[in-house]
């Protein structure tokens, strides 16, 4: 080592052993510290009081090669094999097309920023414009936004906009059926933001109309929520309930689950003023529960309303058609505290898996998806039930989920019996009732077998 | 990156009884055309009809028409568009993660979990604070998040009329957007000339209305890219009048390897996952927004909460926790965060180690003092001093020409580079952000000061020239006012105009 290697202020030195996502050598480091007029990296810090200056090493693993990295996660990925998936409960294990993953991953796409430069961005502006236009498609509004985080925010703004759009309200009416997740979230949001939540009793796993219309006579309602199918997986029948909502100018908010549009009655059809929800079941990966996307759509008369991000059409100055950011004097970095929401991004990259696998199933694929979904999960439904071991628990229509309560097996045992052969059998709703969702995926043999576990569960118990 | 348009939208493409999918033959019994039919949608959605090859060439024209890191430099100040490492998109990929529901049981994942809970240790150890939630997806839910935390404290503590929080004038819009979303009102900071915190001034708040000081929100370096020196003097104001003080992670990466938020006396703030922590923007998310709080204020963290448990059954083991949070604010999100960008994130920490994380901050702040120091003859340097991560031109020294911020930033793109961001801070009229971050080499460097540089001569000799720009791009200036006078949202309303 020579002494110029000594006093190199890399940890690496000046022997070439740099590290791959730092291009300075020793000799641009010693070039760049003199036109930055300091003798070494520690003195760029010299305005940082030593009494908070941290002079440790981090308390973390040392530097891993791809190799290593690549032997850490295999072998856990070893030990948990992916489970043949009848879980859902607002994630769903719909099969995305290779097509879609492989054109997510360019470069272009996902290393790029929200696209503030019209210019070199009308990629991600005009992806953004197919998904806003197919979104209001799936949900027959008239406007859509790029994009929420998920579908319980999305819910939570949805709320905050009837909150704002309403004259002398103080409180948001959301059924009992809608999934417990979301009304977490909207319970959340609306805690801090001074709006009182009302629950709308369910009855026999469906809003209950008396209920709804009573709390709508009180007053001082600025929306109603509710959900399609709803969180049990039943698709309710909501007649009347715009015209209830909008006689007491309170607004009618929908949830849906986006792939399900493909056959559901529409938010605009049922009169909705706003339609929101999760997109994950367009393409996304269930991957733990996130990233998904939630969308927001809503009524023309409300898009100055709207939070997030919404992209427009426009033309440049070369006279073509161009796309680009617009109606941002809703949002944050014009009004900061008088804006929308805080939002200021969305789930771009989300929103263009939607996009991109809408525009390979076609409006004839999406519907085919759905129909297989509906039949398997029918099927699973008349073969559980034939057992004798379970009954549906609600005897309302659904469309590719719902429960059914066991006479006396208990729902941690099936799943847990389920998971030792490879099954995620559902959710646990409650000690005896399982949710189960079934997708475009799983084969005949798949439902099959897992109807053959629980019914050796209940031989071997007897 | 195209220089001429690819400018279809898919909905041109489509051609009824196009395909673009195949499903595999089923033979089930049933059919929706049980449901009752009021149930059942009467107008058709009109999505595209393409096959496969029309869309994957569509998507990858449009690629073409977009900048990304992997095109070009990137300075935009403030959004650290640092290098996304190709290997962290390989392992949130594997089908191991992707294909996890969140509702499986927890003996199903107890990797995934492991991971999830590796990531929050390890971004408590960066920070200097006691414990993290991950739940949060984006910067300004973090915000959000964290605010609420504050004020479960404060509520927790039966002092509900602390309602106000403390915001910087130069403060990014999503602060007192955040803040107003929680249901606080926002009481601006004056900053001083060299653009920090008036300490002065803030003691006149907090001699004002002291008792009523929920929080103060900062981010230090500040928008500027300066360090607020007088930090632990803030805090310790902040703290005796009984606020909190809020820390804005959008500018941690300068302070890696070299001082830690939770030593410079903040009780709570995020972090981007998608700006320290290398994962992708993604053309605006999925982000990640963790929020980090010191030891006492853990139990307001929402939930569900990812904890190491021992319990008879399975021993020590990860849970996914909802229950049993009597102090909890609550929840902010469908399940726990946005997983995939946590495994990048987590990724990049494994693949820097400890030897090389501690190197980010300082190789960062010595790149944007590169071009700093080296372009502040030719553009106008408000504050000089030490900078950070980042730092502020306001516009061209000489504005004789006519020449704005605005049409630096576009002549850049026709050099290939992205622009820095413009017009942010508001503190000064041509603010120019630069922020090149520690990934880009001193070659990247030089070429870019030298078309700064460029770009001032031709301001000078050819005014007309930068005020026209972009030129080499496939679209030009767009017309912003025409957008938003007459929105035009939807393909169906495009059709309608046509």
């Amino acid at each position: 080592m020579n002494s110029q290697t000594k006093q190199s202020p890399l940890p690496w030195g000046g022997d070439g052993g740099g590290f791959k996502f730092f291009p300075h050598t020793d000799e641009d480091l010693q070039a760049m510290l003199k036109v930055a007029g300091v003798k070494s990296l520690g003195d760029l810090y010299a305005d940082v009081p030593d009494s908070i200056r941290f002079r440790k090493d981090y308390d973390l693993p040392e530097a891993q090669s791809e190799i290593e990295l690549r032997q850490l996660f295999e072998s856990m990925a070893d030990l948990n094999a992916p489970l043949t998936c009848f879980a859902g409960a607002g994630v769903y294990d719909h099969y995305a097309p290779s097509v879609v993953q492989n054109l997510i991953e360019r470069s272009e796409f996902l290393t790029s920023y929200t696209p503030y430069q019209a210019e070199i961005s009308q990629g991600t502006l005009h992806y953004i414009f197919e998904f806003q236009s197919m979104m209001t498609e799936l949900t027959g509004m008239d406007i859509s936004n790029a994009s929420m985080y998920d579908g319980a925010t999305a819910t939570a703004e949805a709320v905050m906009m009837a909150f704002a759009n309403a004259k002398k309200a103080t409180k948001v009416l959301v059924s009992e059926t809608v999934d417990p997740k979301t009304v977490r979230v909207v319970e959340t949001y609306a805690k801090f933001h001074g709006i009182d939540i009302v629950k709308i009793a369910q009855k026999d796993g469906v809003t209950d109309r008396n209920d709804l219309l009573a709390k709508l006579n009180e007053g001082e309602v600025a929306g109603v929520v509710v959900q399609a199918p709803n969180y049990f997986g039943i698709v309710e029948d909501f007649t009347g309930f715009a015209d209830a909502a909008h006689e007491q100018k309170a607004l009618f908010i929908i949830n849906n689950v986006a792939s399900d549009l493909a056959i559901l009655k529409t938010p605009a059809e049922w009169g909705a003023d706003i339609a929101v929800g999760d997109g994950q079941s367009l393409g996304i990966p269930m991957s733990f529960g996130g990233p998904g996307v939630g969308y927001m759509c809503c009524t023309e008369k409300l898009i100055r309303k709207m939070p997030g991000r919404i992209v427009g059409m426009t033309k440049d100055n070369r006279d073509q058609r161009a796309f680009v950011l617009t109606l941002q004097a809703r949002e944050q970095h014009i009004r900061r505290q008088k804006a929308t929401s805080n939002i200021c991004s969305n789930q771009s990259l989300m929103a263009l898996y939607v996009t991109i696998y809408l525009s390979v199933m076609g409006k004839q694929g999406l519907r085919e998806a759905a129909e297989q979904s509906y039949a398997a999960a029918h099927y699973l439904c008349d073969e559980l039930t034939a057992t004798g071991l379970c009954k549906l628990t609600y005897q309302q229509p659904f469309f590719n989920e719902f429960c059914v309560t066991f006479n006396d097996l208990k729902a941690d045992d099936i799943l847990s019996e389920c998971a030792d052969y490879g099954i995620a059998a559902g959710v646990k709703i409650d000690e005896n009732t399982l949710m189960l969702a079934v997708t475009e995926q799983r084969s005949r043999e798949e439902i099959d077998d897992l109807v053959s576990i629980i019914k050796q569960m209940k031989e071997e118990k007897v | 990156m195209n220089n001429k348009l690819y400018g279809n939208l898919i909905f041109e493409l489509s051609k009824t009884g196009r395909k673009g999918y195949s499903l595999p033959k089923t033979d089930f019994q049933h059919s929706t055309s049980e449901l009752p039919k009021a149930l059942l949608r009467q107008n058709e959605a009109e999505l595209p009809e393409c096959d496969e090859l029309t869309v994957v060439r569509h998507y990858t024209n449009l690629s073409h028409n977009n900048f990304g890191v992997n095109d070009g430099f990137y300075p935009l100040g403030s959004c650290t568009m640092k290098y996304n490492p190709i290997i962290n998109e390989e392992i949130a990929a594997m089908k191991t993660f992707a294909g996890l529901h969140p509702l499986q049981p927890a003996d199903t994942c107890q990797h995934a979990l492991e991971l999830y809970y590796a990531l929050q240790e390890s971004l408590a150890e960066l920070t200097g604070l006691s414990e993290f939630t991950l739940n949060p997806c984006a910067g300004a839910h973090g915000e959000l998040t964290g605010l609420m935390i504050i004020r479960a404290y404060h509520e927790s503590r039966g002092d509900e009329k602390r309602t106000k929080v403390l915001i910087p004038d130069s403060a990014h819009g999503t602060n007192p957007a955040s803040a107003a979303v929680c249901g606080l009102d926002v009481v601006e900071v004056k900053s001083l000339a060299n653009g920090t915190v008036d300490v002065d001034d803030l003691k006149r708040l907090i001699g004002e209305c002291g008792d009523e000081v929920a929080a103060m929100m900062m981010t230090n370096p500040n928008t500027l890219g300066i360090f607020e020196q007088a930090i632990p003097e803030i805090t310790k104001l902040v703290h005796d009048c009984g606020g909190l003080m809020y820390y804005d992670g959008a500018n941690l990466n300068p302070m890696l390897g070299e001082c830690r938020p939770g030593d410079m006396g903040f009780d709570v703030m995020h972090i981007n996952l998608h700006k320290t922590f290398s994962t992708p923007h993604g053309g605006g998310g999925p982000g990640s927004g963790p929020v980090g709080v010191r030891e006492g204020l853990e139990q307001f963290l929402p939930t569900p909460r990812v904890v190491l448990r021992e319990d008879d059954e399975n021993g020590v083991a990860f849970h996914v926790e909802t229950g049993d949070y009597e102090k909890t604010l609550g929840s902010v999100g469908n399940f726990f965060g946005n997983f995939a960008v946590m495994l990048k994130a987590y990724t990049y920490i494994l693949t820097l180690g400890r030897e090389n994380i501690k190197m980010v901050g300082p190789l960062a702040t010595l790149n944007a003092t590169y071009i700093k120091e080296s372009l502040k003859d030719v553009y106008e340097l408000p504050i000089d001093g030490l900078c950070k991560h980042e730092f502020v031109f306001d516009g061209l020294k000489d504005k004789s020409t006519g020449v704005t911020t605005m049409d630096v930033a576009k002549r850049l793109l026709d050099y290939g580079y992205h622009a820095p961001t413009i017009y942010f801070p508001l503190l000064f009229h041509e603010s120019l952000m630069i922020e090149p971050t520690e990934n880009e080499s001193k070659e990247t460097l030089d070429s870019f000061i030298a078309v700064m540089r460029c770009i001032a001569e031709e301001a000078k000799n050819d005014p007309e020239l930068v005020k026209t720009a972009p030129h080499n791009t496939p679209i030009g200036r767009v017309d912003d006012v025409l957008a938003a006078k007459h929105p035009i949202v939807t393909w169906r309303q495009l059709k309608a105009e046509q």
